[in-house]
């Protein structure tokens, strides 16, 4: 038998454990029906209407429901919804809940609960918004029974109020849903299958749910958001780690069970560990994006921006942001998702054929491109977005562009985006980001693809064909109609370029080999999953 | 000595103010805007203006200023602008282990430090001295975080003997307490410990050169009387001092040590507020940490006057 300082290590905390000295109290709350997690970021608001975070979205899921939800198909299925019913002209929507469906603080789930939880979210989500043009009014039948009429047809209305990610339609009691919609809740009252510890709420640490006894989950097995949401766990700790090197320490030391996004060059470290499966569980991953300035010289200019679809390289982009392994990226020429029904490659070449600097400087040359000086704006303590900004700003050198690559932190970056000033005046010209890919699966949720000017997201595209033919999507009757426009809104997307997306990149998830039933989804979901 | 820790209590209150207004000002002209923050990627302009006016962030720099001081004059630090939770509250659910954590340190770096300091004095030139001043300074040129690394893969990793992150209260035992709180301390304390050992050294080998520890010597007392009752005690001021001073390099060291190891305190709730633009809680916690400093060298000055009976205040 080999001496090894772990083999020694061993004996000597079964000696100290054996003589009382140490207490395993971080594995005591491990034991049993607790998960410990660790997720994404730091959970800081309770409002999943209230802000657009996607870690705040998450705990949405862990304590409320929704009336639909959608599938692994990319159909909304009824959740809390028993049965529906639509008019023959499509202007009456009516439902029915299922039985016995409760609030955390025993009061039943009624139908004024669910038209004021629709009210709020219409006013702050972008879909929410659209859908809140078409509708006469919502109004309750009984306690079980609602229905939304409306003043014109609205093809996607079961797509909306089974919306997957931010905002989420959530469903709360009607006392909290009249809470303005631009003013934080504080109750996080739902009817989901777990239920939020407030008093043990640690903000930028902890927060801890418990499993909702009253919870009647559908008979469906669970697929996406849809389906049957089985608390399988007594307790779930979301411990927030900020530092990946502790996290992954802690995940090898069975401290905690689960590490949901970890970091493409810890896989190596962890991938060793045999108590440990690094798995891809998220199908669509996210959308990296590089934003222009359209308001400010020199991207003001079309031919400009058609230029440097001409020089990105999604390859190198995705190599550096996730690594070699080509089972955590994909290129995506797409506005789209890829691998979702509306995705193509329609007016795609300039982007995914071969890479062009001729053709490239060829457009500068026609687009009357003086020199002005072009600001990338990059957050160092964000790597996705730092690692597509080092490689752009090579890469628009290299064709000749005035490139200052401005550094900051994420903090400094999401509110200079928001000036609209020229970059003398400190201004900017180019950032990055990213979307989960749920957010971009279509014409009416991929948000930085509106062109509608002022009012569009920060770059503030404008281009009315663009405009005109996602109002037409909007009305699409089918999904034979759907693609067709969706491939007309993406040509005019490619040559008036809103924006250009860089690639799909899968963030792996790690858990502890004792972890059974992890739902492969677009969104982190707790339900279902066991611990053995 | 009563009148004189009056006068000095009353005088942190100007002292205060200043820092809150000087913070204050800082974070008004800093960049970055908490409403951006809280509206999420997804945001429009629109949205960000409509939060930053409901959080009164468009408000006049005076009247926030104003607003905020006659809050915390009536004891209210405001509230979170992301977790819309009292900053008192937060505070208080922080307070604990950066507290536990700073004591630790303290009590065990004095603990070693001080005798460490003391034995290479006294074997001043010999390879005790000499290895004793080799870990101080290999204590000042390590990184707290290289060895926060490093201890965690040795001892809880390698040897899984340790807790490898957070933070259980001593309400919840003592044996969970303190195991999760050795690896910090070791980690945050050997810079701390150096610079103890270091200074206590030099103060010693300065007193062990007076004539009065010669005569003691040479009236026939043992070496640890020497050392301990006429040497130690007249090396304390100096010592005393630095282990003041030594506090606050602690607070500052806690909030590398708590991210390392994930430990909820006041530091890692200070990162989080300045990356979020969180004013309410940065200003709360530069307030609190300002009271410490203050507090702390007021110690001091009160233990010179046991350590040394010439001094009177």
């Amino acid at each position: 038998m080999g001496w090894s300082l772990r083999g020694l290590g061993r004996w000597a905390a079964a000696a100290m454990l054996a003589a009382g000295l140490l207490a395993p109290a971080a594995h005591a709350q491990t034991s049993g029906k607790t998960i410990r997690f660790i997720p994404e970021a730091d959970l800081r608001s309770l409002d999943p209407i209230w802000t657009t975070a996607y870690i705040t979205r998450n705990h949405g899921y862990m304590v409320y429901d929704t009336l639909f939800a959608l599938d692994e198909h990319f159909k909304p299925q009824p959740q809390m919804v028993d049965t529906w019913t639509v008019s023959a002209d499509k202007l009456t929507y009516a439902f029915t809940l299922r039985d016995k469906l409760k609030f955390h603080d025993g009061t039943p789930v009624r139908s004024a609960d669910c038209i004021a939880s629709l009210e709020r979210w219409m006013k702050r989500d972008g879909l929410g918004q659209v859908m809140a043009l078409s509708v006469a009014e919502m109004k309750a039948a009984d306690d079980r029974r609602f229905s939304i009429i409306l003043k014109k047809p609205f093809p996607l209305l079961l797509e909306a109020i089974g919306k997957l990610s931010s905002n989420v339609p959530f469903i709360m009691p009607e006392r909290i849903a009249k809470t303005d919609a631009n003013t934080q809740i504080t109750d996080p009252t739902g009817s989901g299958p777990f239920k939020f510890v407030k008093s043990e709420w640690v903000p930028g640490n902890k927060a801890v749910y418990v499993r909702n006894p009253d919870y009647v989950p559908r008979s469906e097995k669970p697929s996406w958001a849809a389906g049957g949401k089985v608390a399988k766990v007594d307790r779930v700790e979301w411990v927030y780690i900020p530092d990946p090197a502790t996290a992954a320490n802690a995940l090898a030391a069975g401290e905690v069970d689960w590490w949901q996004q970890l970091p493409p060059d810890l896989v190596p470290q962890l991938q060793s560990n045999p108590d440990i499966t690094i798995a891809n569980t998220d199908p669509l991953g996210s959308i990296g994006v590089m934003r222009f300035n359209q308001l400010q010289p020199p991207f003001n200019n079309e031919k400009l921006r058609q230029a440097v679809l001409y020089v990105i390289d999604q390859k190198e982009i995705m190599t550096a942001l996730a690594g070699d392994d080509q089972r955590n990226w994909r290129t995506c020429y797409s506005y789209y998702t890829c691998n979702t029904p509306m995705a193509s490659e329609a007016g795609a070449a300039p982007l995914s054929g071969p890479r062009d600097p001729a053709k490239a400087k060829a457009l500068i040359k026609e687009s009357g491109y003086k020199g002005e000086r072009i600001v990338i704006m990059t957050a160092t303590d964000q790597p996705i977005v730092d690692r597509q900004a080092q490689i752009v700003a090579e890469r628009l050198r290299e064709i000749g562009l005035n490139v200052d690559l401005q550094a900051m932190d994420w903090g400094t970056l999401i509110t200079r985006r928001t000036s609209k000033e020229p970059v003398e005046k400190n201004g900017w010209s180019i950032f990055f980001t990213w979307f989960v890919g749920p957010d971009m699966i279509n014409p009416a949720l991929n948000f930085p693809i509106r062109a509608n000017g002022d009012k569009a997201w920060f770059g503030w595209p404008s281009d009315d064909k663009l405009e005109a033919l996602r109002a037409e999507w909007l009305a699409a009757p089918d999904l034979a109609a759907q693609q067709r426009v969706a491939a007309e809104v993406q040509e005019e997307a490619f040559t008036s370029v809103p924006y250009v997306p860089t690639g799909q990149f899968i963030i792996p998830t790690a858990f502890r080999k004792s972890l059974h039933g992890v739902i492969v989804a677009p969104v982190v979901f707790l339900w279902n999953v066991e611990k053995q | 000595m009563l009148a004189y820790i009056i006068r000095r209590l009353i005088a942190t209150v100007p002292v205060m103010g200043v820092v809150a207004l000087f913070v204050f000002s800082l974070l008004y002209i800093a960049p970055g805007d908490p409403a951006a923050m809280i509206a999420g990627d997804l945001a429009t302009s629109e949205d960000i203006a409509r939060i930053h006016a409901k959080l009164g962030l468009d408000e006049p720099f005076l009247l926030r200023f104003g607003h905020w001081l006659w809050g915390v004059l009536h004891g209210d630090l405001g509230i979170s602008i992301f977790t819309n939770l009292p900053v008192t509250q937060l505070i208080g659910q922080r307070l604990e282990p950066t507290v536990a954590l700073t004591l630790t340190t303290l009590v065990v770096t004095v603990v070693f430090a001080v005798p460490l300091g003391v034995l290479a004095a006294w074997k001043v030139g010999t390879w005790i001295d000499r290895l004793v001043m080799l870990v101080a300074v290999l204590g000042f040129s390590l990184p707290a975080f290289v060895l926060a690394y490093l201890l965690v893969l040795a001892f809880s990793i390698e040897l899984p003997l340790l807790p490898v992150q957070g933070y259980v209260s001593i309400r919840d035992g003592f044996v969970p307490f303190i195991s999760h709180l050795i690896l910090p301390s070791a980690a945050l304390g050997l810079i701390y410990g150096a610079l103890i050992a270091r200074v206590t050294r030099a103060s010693m080998l300065e007193v062990l050169s007076q004539d009065y520890i010669r005569t003691a010597a040479a009236k026939g007392l043992a070496d640890g009387q020497v050392l301990l009752r006429h040497a130690l005690k007249n090396a304390a001021v100096p010592i005393a001092t630095v282990i003041g001073i030594g506090v606050a390099l602690l607070i500052s060291g806690v909030i590398v040590t708590e991210t390392v190891f994930a430990i909820p305190g006041i530091g890692r709730l200070t990162v989080d507020a300045i990356l979020r633009r969180d004013y309410p809680v940065i200003q709360g916690v530069i307030l609190l940490f300002s009271a410490a400093y203050v507090l702390v060298n007021l110690a001091v000055d009160i233990s010179y006057t046991l350590l040394d009976p010439r001094v009177r205040y």
